[in-house]
């Protein structure tokens, strides 16, 4: 195997993996911090309580984010260096202010908070966690701002033989970031919604501390709800976003081969990327498509065909990973609109409790099925319209490549089973008694 | 040339701040195995880093993300070129970390004694590679004109280099043992503070050797002679050096603490200083190395980072210390018996 692939393979295994435990960091968070104002308000020692049980999955959850994320900010210089040399007076500063301005902040609090129970005030335990939910959110949004650079590279001129900086600002307002960013964040503040709930749905069905898992649960489901109606919008937006800046991605979301006005929407499809056409379509809604690239029933959609065939993306994973997202987007506003009704009655619906503990990994699914859709609808380019993946990677030879995602797979697996059997462990063992 | 200047120095400021911060987690997990006689001592040696070590690691990381920012040239051929030991690196780092965060998650002795393995293993580690890397830096490495490495792991492991390596290995148990005097009481905080004498005299056996094998194998000299002055440097390792035994013998830990961290800035700047206006020095061709003027990003990003260094590590700084002020207190029984201890 080459180079390219081995590298393109060893980003996938390690930033999928850093997106495991990414998501509910952000979005319990902030859950936390509403607990813990909640606490501060009331006085409530249930709501201490419930702080300390999240907490604790919290940071088991959060570990593993933190070793894992260390890896990517030096996998660019390992296994990018092309890319890293050319476009680095742009992506490097963002990933240093990230560093600067997020990680900092992230880390120092939660060590306030997790550790200062009895060393600070209550209100400044209460300021740490609110600290530590706009840290991790802010780190987001640099490094998303970093993809986008990716995604439609813009602020910047080829001087000196790579792409320079020439408008900050235009950097940091890339629309294509200003959409993905929302995105992302609201998807995982869903995801940690529907990981409350179905924890505490596992706790409800066998009676456990009820009064504790009934008000968890309804934050679970009140974030659940909000966001996975905010998730479909945002993402709605997004695919604006993408029909215009990307439209080869596009074309390969919907594996849409001829370019045409009032584009339908197929909604039984195989891609047949050999005959450059579908072998399956069937089940049109005539002008969907063009609705839901440009909101505009008769607009023109470039299809596949028009591109040239070294600038097209593999279209089968693009498509069936949108699909599945879009799929799982209606299955969860489904799931917590029906629990955000019978919130008050969650436990007479033991069909619903049942399903919303299996429902727990779905949203992870989601997540990894969207970044597929974002990453792999952009090659061949690793930056749009810029750069070629193939010409962005190190001279370092295969086979250090090969034992490096060989130990990173064996590793991470490893410590990923023990780290959510942990977490598995703690959030069955429940809270400490009152 | 004055941005790119200024940015050298932060660079070389960030690394030596990265190897104060973590430099005593590394100590404290390389100790661990050598020191604690049982479960209350390693527990108060894990609980020691417990609330620091994420907060000094993120030095690691903007340490590497500045390199990035301001030098992209020198982080891509710096991390390509060292793959192998950048990879040993973090692999060591990821099991530190876990080694915080499992250990106390499962009673069971075994269980305990594979993290206690780990954790040894992810401090040991990483100090003795972060001292031969920055050791073969000063001596230079063999990159040709497109930055491609030619060597391989064990050309790193060449006599200075390895003698780096030990450098930072016992300047960080020194660190380390000291930090642990801040955090314990009675005979534990006794004990710190006489392995910390015992260590003393290797660390100064180690740096008078390394002082003088760096005039063989490198040129880091060469700045030294054309600017006397910076000789200030030399002359503060060395007088750091020995203040730190002195307040080990009055018993002030802290004080000690500080003063060996003046030892490892003055021991990194002194390096980053000779290497001046080379950040990967190549020892091939010296047209091929990585300096400042053919390394460094366009002047509006060093100018906007700038601000944004200028902005936020002060900050940083200040919050930091607070936490540090927070945490600093004696460990005693009743922290261990908190639910949130480590
Ligand atoms: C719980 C997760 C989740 C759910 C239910 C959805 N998405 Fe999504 N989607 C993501 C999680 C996500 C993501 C992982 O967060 C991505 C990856 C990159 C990004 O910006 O967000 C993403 C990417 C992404 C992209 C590609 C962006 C790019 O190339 O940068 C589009 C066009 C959409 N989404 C559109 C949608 C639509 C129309 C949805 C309707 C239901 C939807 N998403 C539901
Ligand atoms: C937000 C910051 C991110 C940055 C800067 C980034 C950057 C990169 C880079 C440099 C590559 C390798 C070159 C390439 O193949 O194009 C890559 C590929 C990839 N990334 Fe990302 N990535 C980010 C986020 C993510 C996330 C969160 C995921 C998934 C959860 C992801 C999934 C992938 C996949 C699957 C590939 C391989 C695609 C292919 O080669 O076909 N990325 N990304
Ligand atoms: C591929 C590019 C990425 C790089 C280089 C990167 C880098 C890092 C690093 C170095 C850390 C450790 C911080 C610490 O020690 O406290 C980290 C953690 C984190 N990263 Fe990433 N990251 C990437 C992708 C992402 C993306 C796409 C997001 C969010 C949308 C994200 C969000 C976070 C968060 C919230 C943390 C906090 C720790 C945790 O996960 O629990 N990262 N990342």
């Amino acid at each position: 195997m080459d180079v390219v692939l081995l590298s393109r393979l060893q980003f996938a295994v390690t930033v999928f993996f850093h997106f495991i435990f990414v998501p509910l960091t952000l979005g319990l968070s902030i859950m936390l911090a509403v607990m813990e104002t909640m606490y501060v308000r009331t006085g409530d020692e249930m709501y201490k309580r419930m702080v300390k049980f999240w907490g604790k999955l919290f940071l088991i959850n959060f570990t593993l984010g933190v070793v894992t994320g260390i890896t990517l900010e030096f996998q660019f210089g390992t296994n990018w260096s092309r890319y890293s040399e050319y476009v680095g007076d742009i992506f490097g500063s963002l990933l240093a202010i990230e560093a600067t301005a997020a990680f900092f902040l992230e880390s120092t609090f939660l060590a306030v908070w997790w550790f200062g129970w009895d060393r600070v005030s209550k209100k400044m335990h209460c300021f740490a966690i609110w600290m530590v939910a706009f840290a991790s959110n802010l780190s987001a949004l640099w490094i998303i701002i970093a993809n986008g650079f990716m995604q439609n590279p813009v602020g910047y001129v080829i001087r000196n033989g790579r792409a320079e900086l020439d408008d900050f600002f235009a950097v940091v307002t890339n629309p294509y970031a200003m959409g993905q960013y929302p995105h992302t964040v609201i998807a995982s503040w869903m995801l940690a919604g529907f990981f409350v709930m179905g924890v505490s749905a596992w706790h409800l069905l066998r009676k456990n501390e009820e009064p504790f898992f009934r008000r968890s649960f309804r934050h679970g489901a009140t974030f659940a709800i909000i966001f996975a109606v905010a998730v479909t919008i945002s993402g709605h937006h997004q695919g604006n976003v993408v029909a215009e800046l990307q439209p080869a991605k596009l074309a390969a979301m919907e594996s849409h081969w001829e370019t045409m006005k009032g584009a339908p929407m197929n909604l039984l499809v195989m891609p047949d990327e050999e005959n450059e056409g579908n072998a399956v379509e069937a089940l049109g809604v005539p002008n969907a498509l063009s609705i839901l690239a440009f909101n505009d029933p008769g607009a023109e959609v470039k299809g596949l065909r028009d591109f040239p065939k070294e600038d097209r993306p593999p279209v089968l994973i693009t498509f069936l990973s949108f699909r599945v997202m879009v799929g799982l987007g209606t299955l969860f506003l489904l799931l917590a609109g029906l629990s955000w009704l019978w919130r008050d009655r969650i436990q007479e619906k033991p069909l619903l409790l049942k399903g919303l503990i299996y429902a727990i990994p779905l949203p992870y699914l989601a997540i990894m099925f969207g970044w597929a859709v974002a990453e792999v609808g952009r090659q061949p380019w690793i930056v749009y319209n810029m750069m070629r993946t193939s010409d962005a990677v190190s001279p370092v030879d295969a086979s250090s490549v090969l034992v490096s995602i060989i130990a990173f797979t064996v590793i991470y697996s490893g410590l990923g089973v023990l780290d959510i059997y942990l977490l598995r462990k703690y959030a069955q063992k429940g809270p400490k008694k009152a | 040339m004055f941005l790119e200047t200024t940015w050298f120095v932060l660079w070389g400021v960030l690394w030596a701040v990265y190897f104060i911060l973590d430099g005593f987690d590394l100590g404290l997990g390389t100790l661990l195995p050598f020191m604690a006689k049982n479960e209350t001592e390693k527990r108060t040696m894990y609980n020691a880093a417990a609330p620091f070590w994420d907060g000094n690691e993120v030095w690691l990381i903007t340490a590497g993300g500045v390199t990035f920012a301001a030098f992209p040239k020198a982080y891509a051929v710096m991390f390509s070129a060292l793959y192998a030991p950048l990879l040993l690196l973090l692999f060591a780092l990821i099991f530190r970390a876990v080694s915080f965060e499992f250990r106390n998650k499962i009673q069971s002795e075994a269980w305990r004694k594979v993290w206690d393995g780990f954790l040894f293993l992810g401090s040991f580690v990483p100090a003795l590679l972060l001292g031969v890397a920055f050791a073969n830096l000063f001596q230079g490495i063999p990159i040709d004109g497109e930055g491609v490495y030619h060597g391989n792991l064990f050309k790193l492991l060449n006599p200075y280099g390895l003698l780096g390596g030990v450098l930072f290995v016992l300047m960080f148990c020194l660190h380390g043992a000291l930090w642990l005097g801040v955090k314990s009481s009675g005979a534990f905080h006794e004990r710190a503070l006489r392995v910390a004498a015992g260590i003393w005299p290797y660390f100064l056996a180690a740096a008078v050797a390394f002082l003088a094998a760096t005039a063989v194998y490198t040129d880091l000299y060469a700045n030294y002679l054309a600017i006397p002055p910076l000789m200030i440097l030399i002359i503060l390792a060395v007088v750091s050096l020995f203040t730190t035994r002195l307040f080990i013998s009055s018993g002030s830990a802290f004080i000690a603490w500080v003063s060996n961290a003046v030892t490892i800035l003055s021991c990194t700047l002194f390096g980053v200083v000779g290497m001046f206006p080379r950040l990967i020095p190549s020892n091939m061709e010296d047209i091929f190395s990585v300096t400042i003027y053919n390394g460094a990003s366009s002047p509006l990003t060093l100018k906007i980072m700038l601000g944004v260094a200028l902005t936020f590590v002060p900050i940083v700084i200040f919050y930091q210390a607070w936490v540090y002020m927070v945490f600093s207190f004696k460990i005693t029984d009743a922290d261990l018996a908190t639910d949130e201890a480590y």
